[in-house]
């Protein structure tokens, strides 16, 4: 009987998850030495500045762009918005030198580098999305000038960057839930793998 | 308008930007500053003490 429960799907996963991520391992109490560094406050900063970004993102498109163009309100969040994603994307390219420098990929974690890579590609296209959605000359122009490009690559026939509806679509729908969603993967796989160690301790890891 | 109401932007930001040119290499001045800002952020991210470090030696 115990047998038939655990080989139910539901009981496979639970017991697969616990196994990679136990509780105290997923928020742990104490972290090695070598975490106390800047660069992963900059990789915090990089979240807190996304939920920012998200939060202001979520009143503008409340009253939509007549609204945080013309009045007070609707430009300081507008404008709170901006500035969110400049220190989000200020902290994640910190972040990403700093990783980089350390070969953060080493020791089985190669997915932990892939998703943070992802997460800054689909930012970019996040970030540019956004510019285009923009409903100003700003964006008309960025989209006219953007276009050429696009189109020398094949890609203008299904992105096109001068349908303010698709690209409106994107930056506040697709490009979201794939930066949340590669972001959390990326947590959770520091989670499961730990932080990569410096240079000198990789010995010691392997033999560990 | 806003200026008007006092939290208008600290630096004139209501004219034409300002470019620098080397060759076929063109960047706004604006730009360069926040590029030279990461590289300098970076720098102090990888050598700048961290805060209590000492104290963690002994941490797991």
């Amino acid at each position: 009987m115990s047998t038939d429960i655990e080989r139910q799907w539901t009981s496979r996963i639970r017991h697969s998850v616990v196994d990679k991520l136990p509780p105290d391992k997923l928020l742990p109490d104490t972290q090695p030495a070598y975490v106390a560094s800047w660069i992963y406050v900059f990789g915090v900063t990089t979240m807190a500045a996304l939920a920012v970004v998200i939060a202001t993102g979520c009143i503008l498109a409340l009253d939509g762009p007549q609204w945080w163009h013309s009045s007070t309100l609707g430009h300081y969040i507008n404008s709170m918005h901006l500035w969110s994603v400049e220190i989000f994307f200020f902290a994640m390219v910190v972040h990403l030198w700093g990783k980089f420098s350390m070969a953060a990929w080493r020791g089985g974690r190669s997915m932990t580098w892939v998703t943070g890579a992802v997460t800054f590609l689909a930012s970019i296209l996040a970030g540019f999305t956004g510019y285009v959605s923009q409903t100003n000359f700003d964006s008309q122009w960025i989209a006219t000038q953007a276009k050429d490009g696009i189109n020398s690559t094949g890609g203008g026939a299904f992105f096109n960057v001068l349908n303010l509806g698709q690209m409106l679509m994107w930056h506040i729908v697709l490009l979201p839930i794939a930066a949340v969603v590669l972001t959390g993967l990326h947590v959770v796989m520091v989670r499961i793998r730990g932080v990569v160690p410096p240079f000198e301790d990789t010995k010691t890891e392997v033999a560990a | 308008m806003a200026q008007g109401w006092g939290l208008g932007a600290l630096v004139n930001l209501d004219h034409y930007g300002h470019y620098i040119q080397w060759h076929v290499i063109q960047i706004s001045v604006g730009n360069l500053i926040v590029m030279v800002l990461m590289v300098a952020t970076f720098l102090a991210a990888l050598f700048a003490p961290f805060p209590g470090r000492r104290n963690r030696k002994g941490a797991k």
